[in-house]
């Protein structure tokens, strides 16, 4: 049957079609729609793990009774789940374990850009890479078994473009049920890691690569497509595609099982080649591996190091070297204007718009359309969610950002150096519980004096709403026992705690006050849950006209719905989430926003 | 209709991403190849969507070159101009007349571009631009979300599927309650294009 269906999608089907019996992952864009997925099937266990590392161990311990299990996440996730990761590369597995890594080559939606099949030499383990939603299909059911077959786990390497665009899959294969009753089978000389043991387990991993390397060449995915001898193009992952647009008559060596690398096929081709070049997104890997077998090859200095692929660009280091032809010129040179940029902003009725809006107004973020900018006082170390977008203006209310968990370590950091000023440190509820929690209890035990503002919408919203361990949820649907986050703070050993509400502006403001004033560490609880998940209500707020003098304090929340169209200040009605917000009508000096006055509601046609 | 590069565009929140599924699941209902990919800035809403589609008996890239699209159809103007050197010459720009201003324009910190400077934007590229009322229409058919589907009838002119075609693909994607006003939406969207083409040329 064919279907269309994005990288994701099809992996996560090849993955159930490969009978997997369990599933773990930590949300992450790209990744997260492979669990998504995995967790609709109701005849395999599915759950969202508290982070990356907890995940590794869970598919692990599944691992090492018999079931086939499969760990899903972005690649900064494999750097939190890097520990376990080693590990299970040293121990090997029972049941085949593949772990995917999304990668986001061009940062669509990253702190960082980083080249995860870096990973798969660390830990001498089989990458297999998949350019479009059929291979990612087929790739998984031949992951699941060279997992088996070499004793590994495999990491099974996507990309954004692969996992987010939609192809068609010809689904040929069909669940069966796994032929093996979980069992463990005690053997403490392979699943315990003491050094005595651990010694006997390297040796054994070389083996293991160099059988990979044999297996490599025989590979049926790894294959040569016969073309102009001239040109020999050797790629892999969506690179492919966009190189077979753009070099229509060359010779391909299309790679799905880059590490270890087919030698023999390498040569081949090769010797084949009058001239031979390497795509490949990123780091040169291959490139670097084929030029140290002494084979002639050209690949970065044609393609760039940075960023995402495209054909353009691809294009580009074709004419560059001399391989095609320049396009006749247009007619008219296009000239691309300067055009106002459209950042994705926090929702209108956002529940961290309110925090934000207050942070930015105590720490001089944010000033008056027309009045000179101030000097910004508090230091606000931020974390990964979608409250990061309160870095961007008008609040500008975010200082530091650098990886999930990181703000309340760096808060502590930045007090113990000496700094002079209040630090707050802000973050989302799912960080929280996915690495703010270690923290927390580190900044209490080491007597810090900063504020901790965990943001607590009930959901992680960043990447598409997913329940997380505060929401009383699991994956699969079923109810659980939430975490309460104020107990966690007191158990940690906090005392002073303040649980507000995200739409009460005075007491946020109070809050914050007070709490940045407090001689030990203070935590803030700021409770509303996200507006996605509310439904809109009847009562917009609107703006009256007579009462508006135009300040513009109200555009400093930085609502969408709150807009500025030639110098008069509107409501548009159709976004506001009306009275489960209400925050521009408690900011406005004029008491010029009401809710029901709807007067004239510009149509903006 | 057996190859096309097809660039949707607008703003988070507008439905780009449910149309792109849409026109694609219709492409392989017309046993072609097909490939779309969305690049959606980093959170949910707001922010601006463009949308890649692209279908042929054999579809490589998921990416249209720039330069390469046969047709634009876009929800709103600034994002029409902001993707239009994706644009062919002579190709097809469908765009909503509808403005959202983004937020450096709110604060009075950068200038929203006149109707002038959008269409001369686009008139780089060709002069078959169609500006469309979808918005106000969708809201007189008592459901804005119901400008997607409307922008796929305007679209439908230009890529001759079966109506059934359209019709399973709208119904297929989106949910029971709403499928059918947007597939009334989608006729409108159908007949208002024609209108517009029938009096460019007795013009
Ligand atoms: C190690 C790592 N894993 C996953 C992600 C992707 N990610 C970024 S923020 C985030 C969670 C956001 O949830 P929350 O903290 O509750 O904030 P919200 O988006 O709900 O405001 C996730 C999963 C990441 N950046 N790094």
């Amino acid at each position: 049957m064919k279907k269309l269906l994005s990288g994701n999608e099809a992996l996560a089907l090849g993955a159930y079609h490969a009978s997997i019996m369990v599933a773990a992952a930590y949300p992450g864009t790209p990744s997260t729609e492979i669990l998504e997925n995995l967790s609709r099937f109701d005849d395999i266990y599915a759950e969202w793990s508290t982070n990356e590392k907890v995940a590794m161990e869970v598919g692990l311990g599944a691992s090492y009774t018999g079931a086939r299990s499969l760990v899903s996440m972005k690649h900064v996730g494999l750097n939190v789940a890097s520990d376990p990761f080693m590990a299970a590369a040293t121990t090997g597995i029972n049941g085949g374990l593949v772990v995917v890594s999304a990668d986001d080559p061009g940062m669509h939606s990253s702190q960082n850009e980083q080249d995860n099949r870096h990973y798969a030499r660390i830990a001498m383990v089989p990458l297999l890479e998949p350019a479009d939603s059929q291979e990612a299909y087929e790739l998984m059911s031949y992951a699941f078994d060279i997992s088996e077959k070499f004793d590994t786990p495999v990491l099974f390497r996507t990309t954004t473009r692969v996992s987010h665009s939609k192809s068609v899959v010809n689904v040929i294969g069909s669940r069966k049920t796994p032929s093996r009753q979980p069992n463990f089978c005690y053997d403490q000389t392979k699943y315990v890691m003491l050094p005595s043991y651990a010694r006997l387990r390297h040796p054994l991993m070389e083996e293991r690569l160099a059988k990979l390397a044999i297996y490599s060449d025989t590979f049926p995915l790894n294959r040569i497509i016969s073309g102009d001898k001239r040109l020999g193009i050797i790629s892999s992952g969506v690179a492919y595609q966009y190189a077979r647009e753009v070099f229509p008559e060359a010779s391909f060596l299309k790679l799905a099982l880059t590490h270890p690398l087919p030698k023999e096929v390498i040569k081949q081709f090769a010797g084949q080649a009058e001239k031979l070049i390497v795509i490949e997104e990123l780091d040169p890997l291959l490139e670097e591996s084929i030029r140290s077998m002494g084979i002639e090859v050209t690949g970065k200095e044609l393609f760039p190091i940075t960023g995402e692929l495209n054909p353009d660009i691809i294009e580009q280091g074709g004419i560059k070297a001399g391989l095609i032809k320049a396009a006749p010129k247009q007619k008219s040179d296009y000239s691309t204007p300067k055009l106002p940029a459209r950042p994705p902003l926090l929702c209108p009725g956002c529940p961290h718009s309110g925090i934000f809006f207050i942070l930015s107004s105590l720490g001089h973020r944010s000033s008056l359309p027309g009045k000179p900018s101030r000097k910004p006082k508090m230091i606000i170390t931020g974390d990964i969610g979608c409250y990061t977008l309160g870095a961007n203006p008008p609040l500008v209310a975010m200082d530091t950002c650098a990886c999930m968990g990181a703000g309340i370590g760096e808060a502590l950091g930045m007090e113990k150096a000496g700094v002079d000023d209040k630090i707050i440190a802000v973050i989302g509820d799912s960080t929280f519980l996915h690495s703010g929690i270690t923290g927390l209890v580190n900044a209490v035990y080491n007597k810090g004096q900063i504020t901790v503002i965990i943001l607590d919408n009930r959901t992680t919203a960043m990447t598409g709403h997913q329940d997380h361990h505060g929401t009383g949820i699991t994956a699969q649907g079923q109810q659980t026992t939430a975490v309460d986050l104020a107990q966690v703070a007191r158990g940690v050993g906090v005392s002073n705690i303040k649980t507000i509400d995200a739409f009460d502006i005075k007491a946020l403001r109070a809050g914050v006050k007070s709490s940045i004033e407090s001689p030990e560490l203070a935590v803030i609880i700021v409770q509303g849950a996200c507006a996605v998940h509310i439904p809109k209500s009847a009562n917009s707020r609107a703006i009256e006209d007579n009462l508006c003098d135009t300040c513009g304090l109200c555009l400093l929340i930085g609502c969408p719905a709150i807009r500025n169209e030639d110098g008069r200040v509107y409501i548009d009605a159709s976004l506001c989430i009306g009275d489960a917000c209400g925050i521009c009508q408690q900011v406005c000096p004029h008491k010029a926003i009401t809710s029901t006055a709807i007067k004239d509601e510009k149509g903006n046609e | 209709m057996n190859k096309l590069n097809l660039m949707i565009t607008g703003i988070g929140g507008q439905g780009v991403i449910a149309a792109s599924d849409i026109v694609s699941g219709a492409a392989l209902a017309a046993g072609l190849d097909v490939k779309k990919t969305d690049s959606l800035g980093m959170a949910q809403r707001g922010g601006s969507v463009i949308s890649h589609i692209r279908f042929a008996q054999k579809v490589w890239s998921p990416l249209v070159k720039a330069g390469e699209a046969d047709i634009l159809l876009s929800f709103e103007k600034l994002e029409a101009a902001r993707w239009s050197h994706y644009l062919k010459a002579g190709g097809i720009a469908i765009v909503n007349n509808y403005t959202v201003p983004p937020p450096s324009v709110s604060l009075g910190k950068e200038c929203y571009p006149d109707d002038t400077e959008i269409t001369g934007i686009l008139k780089q590229r060709t002069d078959r631009i169609y500006f469309i009322s979808g918005t106000a229409f969708a809201k007189e058919l008592g459901n804005v979300k119901t400008l997607n589907t409307l922008m796929l009838g305007c679209l439908s002119i230009f890529v001759p599927f079966e109506i059934d075609i359209w019709r399973d693909c709208i119904f297929g994607r989106l949910p029971p309650k709403v499928a059918k006003l947007n597939f009334s939406a989608f006729e409108w969207g159908k007949t208002e294009m024609e209108r517009i083409l029938n009096t460019r040329r007795s013009a």
